[in-house]
C-alpha cells in the first residue's frame, strides 16, 4: 500500500481533507487485488447505515455466505472507498478457523460516497457488493484552536 | 404489605409512568441518533466510552496524594455508594457556597481529602473517573438537589440559555427549544438534555465532558467560548439538569 | 499498559462458533488532518491486528487510516480446544500491544 503525503495547506478545519481517492483510484486498488478476475454480485452483504451523523466512526459489517470448509472458504475480505484520501479501508484474512465469514468494524468516511466490499474465496472466486453512504456532520463542532 | 397490595402498587406505578411517558415531550438525544449509533451505545462490549470506564475502575482503587488514600478507602464500592450521584450534580459541596459539577467534586476530593493535585480538565484520568462514577447512575432519573442556595445560580443559567450572543445572534433556546427535532444541515437538532455525560463524541474521537460540549456550542454560535474555569458553565449546567429532571441518565453515551 | 477491551466467551462447546470483539484505545491519526499551525499532524495508526488460538492464527486484519479511532473489530472463531486466545496490535511509532484471554472448551 503506497503512502502518499498530501500537502493540503488549504483546509485548516476539522473536516477531513479534500479529494484524494477517486472512483478511478478505487478501481485501480480493486484491480490490484482481483487481477482482472470477474466480480460476482452474489453471496456477500454489506451492512452500513445509508446516512451517518458523523463520518469519524461509521459502523460496518461484511457478511459472506460460505461453508467455511477446507475445500470452500472465504480467504480474504477487502473493503474500499471512493472519496477518502486513499482508496483502502481494510483487508482481513480468514480461514476455516473462523466458522463464519463475518467482520464488523468502524470506519472513517470523508464525504458521501460509495463503499465497496470484495470477498475472495479459496476457489479463486470474487464476490462484491457496494453501498452508498451519505455523511452529515453536527452543527456545533470544535475548532482546533 | 400483602403481595396483592404490592402488585397493585406496582401496576399503579407502571400506569402512571407509562401515561407520563406518553405526554412528556422531552427525550434524550439518544433518540435523535440513528439505529447504528444507538446500538454502539447499548453494547457495553463495543461502546468506546467503556474504554474510559475501564481505566476509571483501577483509578478508583489507586492510592493518591500525601494522604495516600484512594477513592475506595472512603467510598468503598462505587456501584453502591455512587449510585445516583451523577444524577444530582451540579451541587454545593459541604462547607462551600458555590456549586460544582461532578468533575469539580472529584477534584475537591483529590485536593482536600487525598491531598493530591487536581486533575486537569479533560485529562484522561479525570474523564476516566467521571465516566466510572457516572456509569453507576445509569438508568437513574436526573434529580437536581432541593437546595435553595442553587436557585440564584440556576436562574443565571436560565438567563444565559435565553440570551442571544455571537456573530449569529443565537441563544441556546433558538435551536434547542424552538427548533429541536428539525434538521440543521442534515443533522437533527437535539433537545439538549445532558443525560449521557461524559460522552464519547464521534466528532472528538474521544470522551469529553458536558463543559467541553457546551464550549463547542459557543464556538458553533460564533461567540467567545468561556474559559474552562468560568462559573457560567456551572450555572448553565444547573439549568439544563433542572430542565431535564426526571429523564433517565444514559451515561456514558455515544453522540455524533 | 495500553487500554484494551476484549470480549470473548469464557467457555464454549467444541465446534461452537463464538463471537470475539476487540476494542483498543488509539488515536488512529490519519496523517491527512491539519493542526492548529496549518501543518499536517503526522500519521499514527495501528497497521495490523491479529488473533491466535493456542498459537494458531485465526484472524488477521490490515488497518488503513480509514479505520476509526479507538478501533473496534468483531469476528468469529470455531471453538476447537481449551487454551488461550491471544491478540496483537502493531503499528506506527513502534506500537505493539498484546492481550490474552483464556477459554475453556468442553
Amino acid at each position: 500500500m503506497q503512502r502518499r503525503v498530501f500537502l493540503a495547506g488549504l483546509a485548516v478545519t476539522v473536516l477531513p481533507c479534500a479529494a484524494g481517492a477517486t472512483p478511478d483510484s478505487m478501481a485501480a486498488a480493486i484491480q490490484e487485488v482481483t487481477k482482472g478476475a470477474a466480480l460476482q454480485p452474489v453471496r456477500i452483504k454489506l451492512d452500513i447505515p445509508p446516512l451517518v451523523e458523523n463520518g469519524n466512526a461509521v459502523p460496518l459489517t461484511v457478511t459472506v455466505e460460505s461453508p467455511m470448509s477446507e475445500a470452500d472458504h472465504v480467504r480474504a475480505i477487502h473493503v474500499f472507498n471512493e472519496k477518502n484520501p486513499q482508496p483502502h479501508v481494510f483487508n482481513a484474512w480468514l480461514s476455516p478457523r473462523n466458522g463464519r465469514a463475518t467482520i464488523s468494524t468502524r470506519i472513517k468516511l470523508a464525504d458521501a460516497q460509495k463503499v465497496v466490499a470484495i470477498a475472495e474465496t479459496s476457489k479463486g472466486l470474487f464476490f462484491t457488493v457496494s453501498a452508498d453512504v451519505i455523511v452529515t456532520i453536527a452543527a456545533c463542532i470544535e475548532d482546533i484552536t | 404489605m400483602t403481595a396483592l397490595r404490592f402488585l397493585f402498587g406496582l401496576a399503579a406505578v407502571f400506569v402512571a409512568s407509562f401515561a407520563l411517558a406518553q405526554t412528556d415531550p422531552r427525550h434524550s438525544g439518544y433518540h435523535d441518533m440513528g439505529a447504528a449509533l444507538q446500538k454502539m451505545q447499548d453494547d457495553d462490549t463495543a461502546n468506546p466510552a467503556m474504554l474510559f470506564v475501564q481505566q476509571g475502575e483501577p483509578l478508583w482503587r489507586q492510592k493518591a496524594g500525601t494522604a495516600n488514600k484512594s477513592c475506595a478507602d472512603c467510598h468503598h464500592e462505587a456501584a453502591a455508594t455512587m449510585k445516583g450521584v451523577a444524577a444530582r450534580y451540579p451541587a454545593i459541596p459541604k462547607g462551600a457556597d458555590q456549586p460544582v459539577d461532578l468533575e469539580g467534586r472529584i477534584n475537591l476530593c483529590r485536593t482536600e481529602n487525598q491531598q493530591a493535585p487536581a486533575l486537569a480538565a479533560e485529562s484522561p484520568e479525570l474523564l476516566a473517573l467521571t465516566a466510572y462514577v457516572a456509569l453507576q447512575s445509569r438508568g437513574q432519573p436526573i434529580s437536581p438537589p432541593d437546595d435553595q442556595r442553587l436557585t440564584s445560580f440556576r436562574e443565571r443559567g436560565a438567563a444565559l440559555y435565553r440570551t442571544r450572543a455571537g456573530q449569529l445572534n443565537l441563544a441556546c433556546s433558538n435551536c434547542h427549544d424552538d427548533n429541536a427535532g428539525k434538521k440543521l444541515g442534515g443533522a437533527t437538532i437535539p433537545q439538549g438534555h445532558p443525560t449521557g455525560y461524559p460522552i464519547y463524541r464521534l466528532e472528538w474521537q474521544t470522551l469529553g465532558s458536558l463543559k467541553r460540549r457546551l464550549r463547542n456550542c459557543l464556538v458553533g454560535m460564533r461567540t467567545e467560548a468561556w474559559d474552562f474555569t468560568d462559573p457560567q458553565y456551572i450555572a448553565l449546567e444547573l439549568y439544563l439538569m433542572q430542565r431535564a429532571r426526571g429523564l433517565a441518565l444514559d451515561a456514558p453515551a455515544v453522540r455524533p | 499498559m495500553a487500554n484494551v477491551l476484549v470480549n470473548a466467551p469464557k467457555t464454549a462447546r467444541k465446534g461452537d462458533v463464538v463471537e470475539i470483539k476487540a476494542l483498543i484505545l488509539h488515536p488512529m491519526e490519519t496523517g491527512y488532518r491539519a493542526g492548529t499551525n496549518g501543518r499536517l499532524i503526522p500519521r499514527n495508526i495501528i497497521e495490523r491486528f491479529s488473533a491466535t488460538w493456542n498459537g494458531v492464527e485465526i484472524f488477521r486484519m490490515d488497518f488503513s487510516p480509514a479505520i476509526a479511532a479507538n478501533p473496534y473489530v468483531a469476528f468469529t472463531a470455531v471453538a476447537t480446544e481449551t487454551g488461550t486466545i491471544a491478540f496483537r496490535w502493531t503499528g506506527d511509532e513502534n506500537f505493539a500491544v498484546e492481550h490474552q484471554v483464556p477459554i475453556q472448551v468442553t
